[in-house]
C-alpha cells in the first residue's frame, strides 16, 4: 500500500488527551471524532488537514490513556499514516487494530519537517521525502502484528477464532 | 529460564514456553474490564467479530465510572448501551448506580482481582492491580473485545526494570511521592514496553493501598505493568476481600532485569509533578508560591480510605481557603461508607470541602470540577497533560493526599508540615 501526502508535524510525548480530549469521548463515530482531532493541542488544529496528509510525531507518540478514539480520530481527520520516533505501547496496539499505518523511525524523524511531501510504501516500510530527497527506512513490524494486519486487522483475526469456538452466526 | 515476576505470571497463563523477552505469547485472562467510555467501542468490535457470548460471564467487568452520574445525554446513551449489553450477556459484574465506583478501586475491594492474575482492561490504569501481585495492563477497546470473546490475549513478553526502594520515610512522605520521584527520574517513556518491578524494605513495609497507588502510575512512565511481589500482605488483603485462593508469588532468584534502580527515600519529602507532564517532578520546597483555584482528592490513584484519612488528619479543625474549591471524591461506595463511619466526611464538610459521589469525573476533565482558562489545580490524580482537567490554558499539579489537604488550607501548594 502506498501513500503520498503533506506532513503535519507534532512534538514529543503527544498524549491521547491532546489527540482527542476526554470531553469528546461521548461518541464512537469516526467522522465526529475526526472533527475534533488534536483539539487538545490547539483549538481548530484539524482545519489544516487535507485528506491523505501524513502525521509525524516525536518520541512516545500516543502516551496516556487507552482510548481507541485516538487512532479513530486521526483516521477520521483523513490521515491514514502516523510516523514517529517511537510510539507508546497501547497506542501502537490500538493503531494496528484500527488499521492506522504506524511507522517507527527513531532519530530519522529529524529528517522530516512540517510541510514536507512524503511518499510511503507501507509494505516495505520505506519513506521517501520528496521535498528533501531523503529516503528513510522504518523499523520492521513484529511478525505477529504483521499477520494481524495481513488479515485486515484484529477484528477479522478474532472472527476466525470466534467462528471456531463459539459456533456463532457471523454478523456484519 | 529464571523469570521476573511479570514473566512468571505470563507463563502460568500460557501454553507457550516462555524463552525470552520480546517473544509473543498467548495467555488466558482472569478478568477483562471496560468502562462507560471504552465499553461502547468494545461492544461494537465484539459484534463485528461475530461473537454472541462472552467467554465467561463472571470474568468480564463493566464499570460505568468516568462520566457517571451521567453528565449529559450522550454519556447517558453510552451507559445505556453498556447496560443493555450487560443484560444481554448476563454479565455478573456490571456496575452503574449506587454500587459503582472508580473501577481500579472497586475491583480489588470486591475481591474480583488478586495475586497472580492476568487482568486486561480498556483503561490505561488497569496496571493498578500490580499492587496485588497481578499482571495487569491497559489495552484498547478492540483488544478488550477480543479478550471478552475468547478469554485470551497476546502479549509481547516484557523486560523488567527492578526498582529497589530502601530508607526511611518521614511522616509526610507516602507512596505517591515515591512514584512521582521515580517518574521524574526515568521520565514518561523510561519504562516504555517494559514492566516495573518493585522491591526493597520500603515496599515490604508498605500497605496494599500504597502499593496500588504506585502500580497505578506505572503507565505514566510508559510501563506495561507495575508489579509488586505477591507477599503475605497481598495474600492477606485478597483473602479479606473474598478473592479465591490467593498465593504468594515472587520473581525467581537470578531473573534477568534490563535495568536496576536503587532509590533511598530518606529525606525525600513530598514531590510534585508540575505542568504539563507527570515527569516534570520537583521537591515541594522548590515550588514558589503556586496559588491554586482547585484541589481534587480522589481517583484510582488516591481515592482510597487511607488517602482520605491522611488528608482528613491534616485538615481536621481547619478551613478550606476562601479562594479554593476543595473537591473530595471517595473512590467507591464502601470507601464513602468507611469515611462516614470514621468521621472523615464530617471533617471535610466542616472544613468547607465539596464531597461528591464516586466518579473519575474531574481527573480526565469529564465533569464535577472542570478548570477555566488561567486556573490552577493541585490534584491527587495521575495525569497533568495540557488541558487534562479543562481549558487548554489551565494547569494541573500532581501530589499526595496530605499535600492536597495542606494546599486546600493554604490556597497555595505547600508542605503539609507547614500548615
Amino acid at each position: 500500500m502506498k501513500y503520498t501526502g503533506k506532513v503535519h508535524k507534532v512534538g514529543d510525548h503527544i498524549d491521547t488527551d491532546a489527540i482527542i480530549p476526554a470531553r469528546f469521548l461521548v461518541t464512537s463515530d469516526q467522522k465526529e471524532l475526526g472533527k475534533k482531532c488534536f483539539e487538545g493541542l490547539e483549538k481548530g488544529w484539524v482545519g489544516r488537514v487535507n485528506k491523505g496528509d501524513i502525521l509525524v510525531g516525536g518520541k512516545n507518540f500516543g502516551c496516556g490513556s487507552s482510548r481507541e478514539h485516538a487512532p479513530i480520530s486521526i483516521l477520521g481527520a483523513g490521515m491514514p499514516v502516523v510516523i514517529a520516533h517511537s510510539f507508546a505501547r497501547i497506542f501502537y496496539r490500538n493503531g494496528f487494530n484500527m488499521g492506522l499505518v504506524l511507522l517507527e523511525i527513531g532519530d530519522d524523524v529529524g529528517k522530516i519537517k512540517d510541510g514536507d511531501q512524503l511518499e510511503i510504501n507501507a509494505g516495505t516500510g520505506e519513506i521517501k521525502n520528496i521535498t528533501t530527497g531523503d529516503v528513510i527506512k522504518s523499523l520492521p513490524v513484529p511478525k505477529f502484528m504483521a499477520d494481524i494486519l495481513s488479515r485486515g486487522g484484529l477484528v477479522n483475526y478474532v472472527r476466525e477464532k470466534v467462528a471456531k469456538t463459539q459456533l456463532s452466526g457471523v454478523q456484519d | 529460564m529464571e523469570k521476573t515476576l511479570a514473566q512468571k505470571i505470563l507463563q502460568r497463563h500460557s501454553q507457550d514456553e516462555l524463552e525470552k523477552a520480546g517473544q509473543i505469547v498467548l495467555c488466558k485472562t482472569d478478568m477483562v474490564l471496560a468502562n462507560d467510555i471504552t465499553a461502547p467501542l468494545a461492544i461494537d468490535s465484539f459484534r463485528k467479530m461475530g461473537a454472541t457470548k462472552v467467554f465467561d460471564r463472571k470474568k468480564v467487568a463493566l464499570v460505568c465510572d468516568h462520566f457517571t452520574p451521567n453528565k449529559d445525554i450522550d454519556s447517558a446513551e453510552q451507559v445505556k448501551k453498556v447496560r443493555e449489553f450487560a443484560r444481554e450477556m448476563d454479565i455478573v459484574h456490571y456496575y452503574e448506580g449506587g454500587n459503582s465506583g472508580v473501577e481500579h478501586a472497586l475491583l480489588p475491594e470486591l475481591g474480583m482481582v488478586g495475586t497472580g492474575n492476568i487482568v486486561v482492561g480498556a483503561d490505561s490504569h488497569t496496571c493498578t492491580y500490580g499492587g496485588l501481585g497481578a499482571f495487569a495492563t491497559g489495552m484498547g477497546s478492540t483488544d478488550i473485545a477480543a479478550a471478552m470473546a475468547l478469554g485470551e490475549t497476546w502479549f509481547k513478553v516484557p523486560e523488567s526494570i527492578r526498582v529497589n526502594i530502601t530508607g526511611n520515610l518521614d511522616k509526610y512522605t507516602v507512596a505517591k511521592d515515591i512514584i512521582l520521584y521515580l517518574i521524574g527520574l526515568i521520565k514518561v517513556d523510561g519504562a516504555l514496553y517494559k514492566a516495573l518491578e518493585f522491591s526493597g524494605s520500603v515496599i515490604d513495609e508498605m500497605e496494599i493501598e500504597g502499593r496500588m497507588t504506585m502500580a497505578n502510575m506505572a503507565i505514566e512512565a510508559g510501563g506495561k505493568a507495575g508489579l509488586f511481589p505477591a507477599d503475605h500482605k497481598a495474600v492477606a488483603y485478597c483473602l479479606e476481600k473474598g478473592f479465591a485462593n490467593p498465593e504468594e508469588i515472587f520473581p525467581d532468584d537470578g531473573a534477568l532485569y534490563c535495568r536496576e534502580i536503587d532509590i533511598d527515600v530518606t529525606g525525600m519529602g513530598p514531590q510534585i509533578a508540575c505542568p504539563h507532564l507527570p515527569d516534570n517532578v520537583k521537591a515541594i520546597d522548590e515550588l514558589l508560591q503556586v496559588k491554586v483555584d482547585q484541589v481534587v482528592l480522589g481517583s484510582c490513584t488516591n481515592g482510597r480510605i487511607s488517602d482520605l484519612r491522611q488528608a482528613a488528619d491534616i485538615i481536621k479543625g481547619r478551613k478550606v481557603n476562601k479562594n479554593v474549591r476543595f473537591i473530595v471524591l471517595p473512590a467507591t461506595p464502601r470507601i464513602y461508607e468507611q469515611a462516614l463511619e470514621q468521621g472523615l466526611i464530617n471533617i471535610f464538610i466542616k472544613a468547607g470541602a465539596i464531597v461528591g459521589p464516586p466518579t473519575c469525573g474531574p481527573c480526565l476533565g469529564g465533569h464535577m470540577g472542570i478548570l477555566a482558562s488561567g486556573e490552577k489545580c493541585l490534584s491527587t490524580t495521575n495525569r497533568n497533560f495540557k488541558g487534562r482537567m479543562g481549558s487548554l490554558d489551565s494547569e494541573v499539579y500532581l501530589g499526595s493526599p496530605m499535600v492536597a489537604a495542606a494546599t486546600a488550607i493554604a490556597g497555595e501548594i505547600i508542605h503539609p508540615g507547614k500548615v
